[in-house]
């Protein structure tokens, strides 16, 4: 049965791992996520649907466990915070390069370093463009309200069995700790070792049997051609998340002259910004990305035709605002406005960078 | 006598185990880690496990174990076999997993792993190869090199002032509650050898029993990075890697 709750976008997340049928979660504390793990290990849902929940003893141990989880075709999954993600990057470099599926949940703080525990979106680059070492790309998703925590942590995983790749929920602190309404959705079985085949095939580390050959999980490839040839099957597959996965939302864009382009709790405050705009008499638009890659490039061009110019708000120095410069490639003008190390741009704030930029002067 | 009328079913007294598969192994001659590749063999093999066991391997010369080993695998990044064995075990808890490492991967980039692993009692076997140096990065300095003993990145002998002191991981592991089994052997004779088996069988049926950890540590030659021949790898390992890691059961409960 569907549920309708007052929770927190961290809560929703733990909430939505169980009932989606999530076969296990590894993870270590950190603020402002916490309480995915806290709400989870409060529900002991080893008890009912026979989830394992784990706290590791570093965000290296945790993406590893989720590594071994993985590669056994379970549907695994971790979360932390920006200095914990960093931590992560060699294993999700190790699980794009053997092809294992998993979620990975990041609720974004400020930094560099320690930085602030109040939220940012400053960690944009090293969720879209790989972030560790190698050639290779997280699916990457952004929620804007608790309904999209709960409601990714199934698309996720889903996205990540299909294209067999690490798929990230790139959230923040706004969206992990404010309370909203969230319907849930009623509670799925873990699926069965033999539906997990049937559905995605019989690549993983199960127990080698009779009748397959022996599955074996590893990136490591010391004959060069085979390697770069394996590289291209990556590409090849990268293009056609690009080709198929863009989501992405239009916020009156029909008749915009300037388009705001803004994801997670940015859009949030961009959706405000429009309306501020339009009662001035400013046709603002704005497009949130849904997923930061595959891009919403073809989108951007298609609006960037009629408008005179596109401002990218972001709570960082301006890191998406070079996927918007690279979608246009110079056809009108593109601007950055950001605030970052914790602080939240008001809408207001956003429709004056917005007259600056383009209308005054 | 021709060699067809020896070679015959009931002459047969050894044979390779259908766990192994037919490639040729990478290893210098001289080196353990084929050694103990086999023995890991033919226990699954004796055990009748093949099908329910899943193999964790290093980043060090191990890194192509999965070659070897007629089961499924997973190959972890430096140091994390641990960590990955823990999620393999929970989520196939019914499975037979183990952990095979090197001294660099176990007690040093993965320290963490391991203690963290033994702590919590996780289930598993760990297979651990000490041969005190980095064999696959060309014979750098392990967390097990002896003190005063060559490598290249202390060309004239650790010196713990400058390069700190061996660690004695195993000890360290067995003082851990997760732990039910830990024991120390080497592989330099047969009867070395034949000990090496027990234990890794033992610690294989721990984990059918569900007693916790079980970490089998095998004192290694390692002749391309000591740049000695295999038999004088062998008497160099008798005289002064035994002292320091003494061999037999560290924990047995
Ligand atoms: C993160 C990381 N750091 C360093 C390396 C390079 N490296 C590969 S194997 C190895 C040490 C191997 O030594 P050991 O674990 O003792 O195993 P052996 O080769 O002697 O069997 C190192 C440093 C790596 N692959 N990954």
């Amino acid at each position: 049965m569907k549920e309708l709750k007052l929770m927190k976008g961290n809560e929703a997340i733990a909430e939505a791992a169980i009932r989606c049928g999530t076969d296990g979660y590894f993870g270590y504390p950190i603020t402002p996520q916490s309480e995915i793990m806290e709400t989870l290990m409060a529900q002991q849902p080893w008890n009912t649907t026979g989830m394992v929940v784990l706290q590791a003893e570093s965000e290296v141990a945790s993406i590893n466990m989720v590594y071994g989880g993985a590669g056994c075709g379970k549907k695994v999954m971790t979360s932390s915070s920006s200095p914990g993600v960093s931590l992560m990057q060699e294993g999700l470099s190790y699980m794009a390069g053997c092809e294992l599926p998993c979620v990975v949940v990041n609720v974004v703080r400020g930094g560099p370093g320690l930085g602030t525990i109040q939220p940012a979106q400053s960690d944009y680059f090293q969720s879209v463009k790989g972030g560790g070492h190698g050639d290779y790309k997280l699916i990457t998703l952004a929620p804007a309200s608790v309904q999209e925590m709960a409601d990714f942590v199934e698309l996720a995983f889903e996205l990540a069995f299909k294209y067999r790749n690490p798929a990230l929920i790139l959230s923040d602190g706004v969206i992990g700790q404010m309370m909203e309404k969230v319907e849930l959705q009623p509670q799925q079985p873990r699926m069965t070792e033999e539906e997990l085949i049937e559905k995605y095939g019989s690549w993983a580390t199960t127990g080698k049997t009779a009748d397959r050959e022996r599955n074996i999980i590893t990136s490591v490839e010391l004959a060069s051609e085979e390697m770069e040839a394996f590289n291209y099957k990556l590409q090849a597959k990268y293009k056609a998340v690009e080709e198929n996965e863009v989501r992405y939302e239009n916020y009156m864009c029909d008749d915009a002259e300037y388009l705001l382009v803004a994801y997670g709790s940015s859009a949030r405050i961009c959706q405000k910004s429009v309306e501020i705009a339009r009662e001035k008499g400013i046709k603002a638009g704005l497009l949130r990305p849904i997923t930061l890659f595959p891009f919403p490039t073809k989108p951007i061009q298609d609006i960037a035709k009629h408008v005179k110019g596109i401002l990218s708000v972001e709570m960082s120095a301006g890191q998406m605002v070079e996927d918007v410069k690279l979608a246009v490639n110079g056809s009108v003008s593109v601007e950055h406005f950001g605030r970052f190390g914790g602080i939240i741009p008001s809408p207001d704030e956003v429709v004056k960078a917005l007259e600056s930029n383009f209308i005054e002067g | 006598m021709d060699i067809k009328e020896i070679v015959k079913e009931e002459n047969l007294v050894y044979k390779k185990s259908m766990v192994l598969t037919d490639k040729e192994m990478h290893y210098c001659p001289g080196c353990t880690h084929g050694v103990v590749h086999k023995l890991i063999a033919e226990v699954i093999d004796e055990m009748g496990i093949q099908e329910k066991t899943i193999g964790v391997a290093p980043v060090g010369c191990a890194v192509f174990a999965y070659d070897y080993l007629h089961i499924d695998w997973q190959e972890a990044a430096h140091g994390r076999a641990p960590a990955v064995a823990t999620g393999v075990k929970r989520l196939l808890p019914d499975k037979m997993v183990f952990s095979y490492q090197g001294d660099g991967d176990l007690a040093a980039i993965g320290t963490a792993e391991t203690i963290h692993a033994c702590n919590r009692g996780e289930n598993i076997v760990m297979v651990f190869i000490n041969n005190g140096i980095y064999g696959m990065t060309g014979g750098q300095m392990a967390p097990t090199t002896l003190k005063g003993m060559k490598a290249s990145t202390c060309p004239f002998g650790r010196e713990p002032q400058q390069d700190g002191n061996p660690l004695k991981i195993t000890e360290l592991l067995a003082q851990l509650p997760g732990t039910s089994y830990v024991t120390r052997h080497s592989c330099h004779t047969a009867a070395a050898v034949r000990k090496t088996k027990k234990a890794l069988r033992k610690a294989f049926e721990n984990q059918q029993q569900k007693k916790g950890t079980s970490l089998v540590e095998v004192v290694s030659t390692c002749s391309s990075g000591w740049k000695m021949t295999p038999a004088k790898a062998n008497d160099w390992m008798v005289e002064n890697m035994f002292p320091f890691y003494p061999l037999g059961d560290l924990k047995d409960e």
